[in-house]
């Protein structure tokens, strides 16, 4: 059995390997398609929330926007902002940040601001807080990012853009403090942001998934 | 092990020599994925799949498999399948994928599965190894499912939330017996006690077994730990 030329075995193990490779093959053939369906919905139905009371007919996705650090945007990597259009009217900005001094680590957040820079809802995609304390900003555990909804830099104004326990307008969270201070100053900063470049935000050309540039607005 | 009946062939699995509980293997997944009863069932059930398909596939390919080379061709045929797997979890259940993560992927790095391959499927023929897959693989997901809804139940004071990922529909909540619970089970030092408890229950009774009958359970334990 030992004297088996190597040969063999070679050709054995390519055998073996061009079955398994057709085999992946064919599976990602009958799946693709389902696969990048699955992705587009998925993000649709995930910024469909933070876009409450307003009327848009657009296809949000389609018009994103990737803005590279350095920006003034809260997070330190690539922010992404999409923009929403009633007809050919911009109706509202959705941003993609993330709250960099969460308890562990980052907080992937999305924030949705309209025209007249109130909040129209803010979700948290992303996240590693503790199950049972800091989690609760999650919108299937409590009601907590809600109350952001209809506030704007003038309402409060920014100095009580902060939790009651900081002298500010917003519930905290029972247990954690570090992760709701996180997300209040993450959507402070986010509206200071749209406030100065809301013109520039709008103006910009679309980047696709591929970050190549699709025909300007 | 090849004449007895489906039966035996299941208690086996399921019991006797539980990947999980007995042969202890597998325990990164284990440990990382049971806090909640779907991620349990969820990855129990992608890991059954892949360990059906890798025993059928390891066994009909037996014959022409020479032995120097049997390992390289094992992790091919479970990396293969695996990707198979995580491709159709991505098809048909996002949410699920989403919710386990890497762990999908992972499971190529599951020691049950090129375990049952080494010691089981390269020596017998398709059907019994696919039943040896059937019946190890339920051992293995009942484990999850169990040590899944322990540690949602008393760390988070719930049972079942979330099973829209495997089955559709809208955000359930699943049976919500108590706001909050006992945080640690659901963090990993929990998944530690959790498996423990279950070991140790299933010692207790095997051993109250042992007393009745006054016969050795005979624990084939075959593999590296």
């Amino acid at each position: 059995m030992a004297d088996r030329p190597i040969w063999k075995s070679g050709v054995t193990l390519a055998v073996i390997a061009a079955i398994c490779t057709s085999l992946v093959a064919i599976t990602w053939q009958l799946t693709a398609e389902r696969i990048e369906t699955n992705k587009k919905e998925w993000l649709e139905r995930s910024l469909q929330p933070a876009l409450a009371g307003l009327f848009f007919d657009s296809s949000v996705t389609e018009s994103m926007l990737m803005i590279p650090p350095p920006h003034e945007l809260p997070g330190s990597g690539t922010a992404i902002i999409y923009r929403v259009y009633a007809g050919e009217k911009p109706v509202a900005a959705l941003f993609v940040v993330s709250a960099r001094d969460g308890y562990a680590g980052p907080i992937r957040l999305l924030i949705g601001i309209a025209m007249d820079g109130t909040v129209t809802g803010v979700r948290v995609l992303e996240h590693r807080e503790t199950p049972g304390l800091g989690d609760r900003i999650e919108i299937t555990k409590s009601g907590w990012v809600l109350q952001f909804d209809g506030h704007s830099l003038q309402d409060p104004e920014p100095a009580r853009w902060a939790l009651k326990g900081d002298g500010g307008d917003f519930d905290q969270l029972t247990g954690a403090s570090v992760t709701p201070r996180a997300i209040v100053n993450a959507i402070r900063q986010t509206l200071t942001y749209f406030d100065a470049n809301r013109v520039a935000v709008f103006a910009a050309m679309a980047d696709d998934e591929d970050g190549a540039s699709q025909e300007a607005e | 092990m090849m004449s007895v009946g489906l039966l035996e062939r299941f208690k086996t699995g399921l019991w006797r020599e539980n990947p999980g509980l007995v042969q202890l293997l597998g325990l990164c997944p284990l440990l990382a994925v049971t806090a909640s009863f779907v991620n349990g069932l969820g990855l129990g059930i992608a890991t059954l799949a892949v360990l059906m398909a890798s025993n059928a596939l390891v066994s009909a390919t037996r014959r022409w498999i020479q032995p120097e080379i049997r390992v390289p061709i094992y992790v091919l045929i479970i990396a293969s399948l695996v990707t198979c797997i995580e491709l159709i979890f991505k098809a048909w259940f996002p949410d699920l994928d989403r919710s386990l993560g890497i762990f999908i992927p992972l499971i190529v790095t599951n020691c049950a599965i090129v375990a049952r391959a080494e010691v089981f499927a390269s020596r017998n023929p398709v059907g019994s190894s696919i039943i040896d897959g059937l019946v190890m693989g339920t051992g293995f997901a009942l484990l999850l499912m169990t040590i899944g809804a322990f540690r949602e139940l008393f760390g988070q004071g719930s049972l079942f939330a979330r099973m829209d990922m495997l089955f559709g529909g809208e955000p359930v909540r699943g049976i919500v017996l108590a706001e909050n619970g006992w945080l640690l089970l659901v963090m990993p030092p929990g998944a530690f006690f959790s498996l423990a408890l279950a070991i140790a229950a299933k010692n207790a009774i095997d051993g109250r077994r042992k007393d009745a009958r006054t016969e050795l359970p005979r624990h084939a334990r075959t593999l590296n730990r």
